[in-house]
C-alpha cells in the first residue's frame, strides 16, 4: 500500500547538518579564519562586496565562508543580511579626483599629470605556478617608492575636454534613483543603468562588454583611465548641522574614450563610458565601461543595431546573478503539479492525433 | 527571535508593500511594480510570496503554506518555519482554520470563505510574456488592451492540436479588463479563482503584486466553439476515493505500475479520517 511520503522537515534538517559538515571538510586540516580569507582572498571578498551592494570586507569573507567559496551564495548571503539594515542617510558623491591611488593608468597618453602608476597588477606576471607557495607563503617585503606620489591626480579625459574633443557630461544635480528601495522601470536613466551594472555579475558583464569588442554595436574602447584606490565617504549630519567623513571605500574607476562618428546633431568627437566598482575589479569595471557605452547609443543619436548590448531592457533584466541564479535553480523545485497537467495534456493530443492517422489510413 | 521585526521586513517595507496591495486590489488584475526586497530565500523560491504575506500577516493569524497542495513539501515546510520563528504566528494544515494560505501552483480543494487570504507565488506575472520578451512592450500591450496576441496563439493552439495546448497557468480576464497569469496553477483550479476570499499573487524577482478582491469575475480564455475545460485526470483518488479533487501520478514500481492520489494532501487525509471514523 502506498503511503504518500512524509518527513520533509526531518530531511531539511539532516541536509542542513551535512552541508555544514561537508563545508568544514576534513576536521584534521586547520580551520580557516574570516581574517585569513579578507587578507588572502582580496578579489574574492571585493567581488561579494561588488555585487553583494555592501562594503564590508569582514561580512564578505564571512559570508565567503559560509558559502564554501561560492561566490554567488556570498553575494547572496551579503544582499539578505543588507535588506534589513536601516538607512541613515546618503552620502555625498564620492570624489574620485581625489582618490588616493594605489594604481594608475592610462592607455592613451604615454605621460600625464599623476603619472602612470602601475600598482599591484597581474598584468605583467607569467601565468606559472609558483610551487613555492604550496610549501610555503613567504614572501619578502616590496620596496617602497622613493618619492610619494603627486597628491593631484586629475582625471585623463579632462585633458581631451579642454579641446572640446570628448563629449560633456551635464552636471544635474538630480538625485539617482535607488534600485534597491524602487522597482526598476523602463526606460532607465543612466544612473539607475550604472548602478545596475555595479552590482550586476561580473561574467555577464564582461561577456557584454566582449560581445561589442567583436562587433555586436562594436564601438572601439580605449582605456583613458583606470585608477584603483580609497575614497573619503562624506555625509551631513544634520544634528551638528555640516558634513564630516564617516570613513574611506577602496573603489576602481575606469573611464574609456571611445570613437564617434557625429550624428545629425554632434559633429565627430570622443564619447565616454563608464565603470565605477567597490573594491578592486579592473576586470568588472573596464566591462561596465564598455557595456555603459554601447547603452548610450540613444542619446549619442546612433542607430540601433539590434545588438544584445544595446538593448536596456535585455543588459538590465539578466545582469543581476541572484536573481538569475534564483529563478534558474528554482526548477529543481517540486513541479508535480504542472507536470502532471502537462501528462494529461500530452496523452489526450496523442491519443487524438493516433486516431486522426487511423481514420486516415482506414480511408485510403 | 528578537534580531528582526515582526515577520522579517520591516515597517517602512511593509507598508510599502501594503500601499501595492491596495493598488492591485483597487485594478483586480493590474500588475503593481513594487520594491521587492531580497529575502533570505532564493528567488524563484516564493519570495514575492513570502513578501505579501508578512505584510499581510498580523500576530493572530493562522497560517497555512502549501506547495503543490501539500503541505509537507520541503519549501512549503521551509516557508512556513520561517514565519514560525520570524513571526511566531499560529500555524495549520487544516485548510478550514487558516486565515492566511500562502501557496505554491494550487488552490485547496475546499471552498475558502470571506474571512481568509490566499496568496500566491508567482514566477513570471506576465501573461504575455512568452508572446513578447519586452516588459515595455507588454504593459503598452495591457495599456491599450491590446490582447489579439493571446487569442491567436489559442487559436494556432487549435489549428495545430485541435485544442487549446496550455495546461497550468492557463490566461484568465479580469472583470472584462486586464488579461492575468493565475500563476502555474493546473487549469483544473481556475474555476475556482471566483471565491469569497481575497486572492494576493506575489511575484518578487519581477516585482510585481496583482490581486482579486473577493468574488471578482475571472474568466479563463477560450473560444465558443472551444470551450474552456477544466480538466484533470480520469480517475479517482486511490486513497480516499475522492472523484472531484486534483490527482497526482505516482510511479509505485519499476514496472510502470502507478496510481493517483490528491495532490491537496489536507483534503485527502480528512476525507480518510472521515471515513475511518464511520466505519469505527
Amino acid at each position: 500500500m502506498y503511503v504518500a511520503v512524509k518527513g520533509g522537515e526531518k530531511a531539511i534538517d539532516n541536509a542542513h547538518a551535512w552541508l555544514a559538515e561537508d563545508r568544514r571538510g576534513d576536521p584534521s586540516i586547520d580551520v580557516l579564519s574570516v581574517a585569513q580569507i579578507r587578507e588572502q582572498l582580496s578579489f574574492a571578498v571585493n567581488r561579494v562586496m561588488a555585487e553583494g551592494s555592501l562594503y564590508d570586507p569582514q561580512l564578505a569573507a564571512l559570508a565567503i565562508k559560509q558559502a564554501r567559496g561560492d561566490l554567488i551564495e556570498a553575494i547572496f548571503l551579503l544582499r539578505a543580511y543588507r535588506t534589513t539594515l536601516p538607512r541613515f542617510g546618503t552620502s555625498h558623491p564620492i570624489e574620485t579626483e581625489k582618490m588616493s591611488c594605489i594604481r594608475r593608468i592610462s592607455a592613451t597618453f604615454k605621460d600625464a599629470p599623476g603619472g602612470q602608476v602601475l600598482g599591484p597588477t597581474f598584468d605583467y606576471t607569467h601565468r606559472l605556478l609558483d610551487f613555492k607557495l604550496a610549501a610555503d607563503g613567504d614572501i619578502e617585503e616590496a620596496e617602497l617608492a622613493s618619492k610619494p606620489l603627486d597628491e593631484a591626480v586629475p582625471h585623463i579625459t579632462n585633458f581631451l575636454n579642454a579641446e572640446g574633443l570628448i563629449q560633456q557630461e551635464p552636471n544635474t544635480d538630480t538625485e539617482p534613483g535607488d534600485l534597491t528601495r524602487e522597482p526598476l522601470e523602463l526606460p532607465a536613466n543612466r544612473a539607475l543603468r550604472l548602478q545596475s551594472l555595479a552590482r550586476g555579475d561580473e561574467g555577464f558583464v564582461l561577456g557584454m562588454a566582449y560581445s561589442t569588442q567583436r562587433g555586436y554595436a562594436r564601438n572601439h574602447a580605449f582605456v583613458g583611465e583606470l585608477r584603483i584606490g580609497d575614497v573619503t565617504v562624506e555625509m551631513d549630519i544634520p544634528e551638528l548641522g555640516f558634513s564630516i567623513e564617516i570613513g574611506e571605500v577602496e573603489v576602481t574607476e575606469c573611464e574609456t574614450v571611445n570613437q564617434f562618428q557625429g550624428s545629425k546633431t554632434e559633429p565627430p568627437q570622443f564619447t565616454r563610458g563608464y565603470g565605477l566598482v567597490l573594491g578592486q575589479s579592473e576586470r568588472k569595471s573596464i566591462s561596465m565601461a564598455l557595456v555603459d557605452r554601447a547603452l548610450r547609443w540613444k542619446e549619442l543619436g546612433e542607430d540601433n543595431l539590434g545588438a544584445p548590448a544595446q538593448d536596456e531592457e535585455f543588459v538590465l533584466y539578466h545582469c543581476d546573478n541572484i536573481q538569475a541564479t534564483g529563478f534558474l535553480e528554482h526548477i529543481k523545485l517540486p513541479h508535480y503539479v504542472d507536470f502532471q497537467s502537462e501528462l494529461e495534456l500530452i496523452r489526450k493530443l496523442r491519443r487524438e492525433a493516433q486516431s486522426h492517422l487511423q481514420t486516415q489510413e482506414a480511408a485510403e | 527571535m528578537s534580531e528582526y521585526n515582526f515577520a522579517y521586513l520591516d515597517e517602512q517595507t511593509k507598508r510599502m508593500i501594503r500601499r501595492s496591495i491596495l493598488k492591485g486590489l483597487a485594478i483586480p488584475g493590474y500588475q503593481v511594480p513594487f520594491a521587492s526586497r531580497e529575502m533570505p530565500m532564493p528567488y524563484g523560491w516564493g519570495t514575492g510570496g513570502v513578501q505579501v504575506s508578512a505584510a499581510t500577516l498580523t500576530p493572530d493569524d493562522t497560517l497555512k503554506v502549501i506547495d503543490q497542495g501539500a503541505d509537507d513539501t520541503t519549501n512549503a515546510i521551509s516557508i512556513r518555519k520561517f514565519f514560525q520563528k520570524t513571526a511566531g504566528v499560529n500555524v495549520t494544515e487544516k485548510t478550514a482554520e487558516a486565515s492566511l494560505i500562502q501557496t505554491r501552483h494550487r488552490i485547496p480543494e475546499v471552498t475558502l470563505r470571506e474571512d481568509q487570504i490566499l496568496v500566491y507565488q508567482v514566477p513570471i506575472p506576465e501573461p504575455l510574456r512568452f508572446l513578447e520578451p519586452s516588459e515595455v512592450e507588454t504593459r503598452k500591450m495591457h495599456a491599450l488592451e491590446e490582447y489579439g496576441l493571446m487569442h491567436v496563439k489559442l487559436y494556432e493552439d487549435i489549428s495545430k492540436h485541435g485544442a487549446i495546448a496550455t495546461s497550468y497557468a492557463y490566461p484568465v480576464r479580469v472583470e472584462g479588463r486586464y488579461v492575468m497569469d493565475p500563476s502555474p496553477i493546473p487549469k483544473f483550479d481556475n474555476p475556482k479563482m471566483e471565491m469569497a476570499a481575497v486572492q494576493l499573487f506575489g511575484a518578487g524577482r519581477e516585482q510585481r503584486i496583482y490581486a482579486l478582491p473577493p468574488y471578482t469575475e475571472v474568466i479563463s480564455l477560450d473560444f465558443e466553439d472551444y470551450p474552456f475545460e477544466a480538466s484533470k485526470a480520469d480517475h479517482a483518488c486511490d486513497l480516499c476515493g475522492a472523484e472531484n479533487s486534483y490527482l497526482d501520478e505516482v510511479i509505485i514500481d519499476d514496472q510502470g505500475g502507478r496510481i493517483f492520489v490528491c495532490s491537496d494532501t489536507d483534503f485527502c487525509t480528512s476525507r480518510q479520517d472521515q471515513t475511518k471514523e464511520e466505519a469505527a
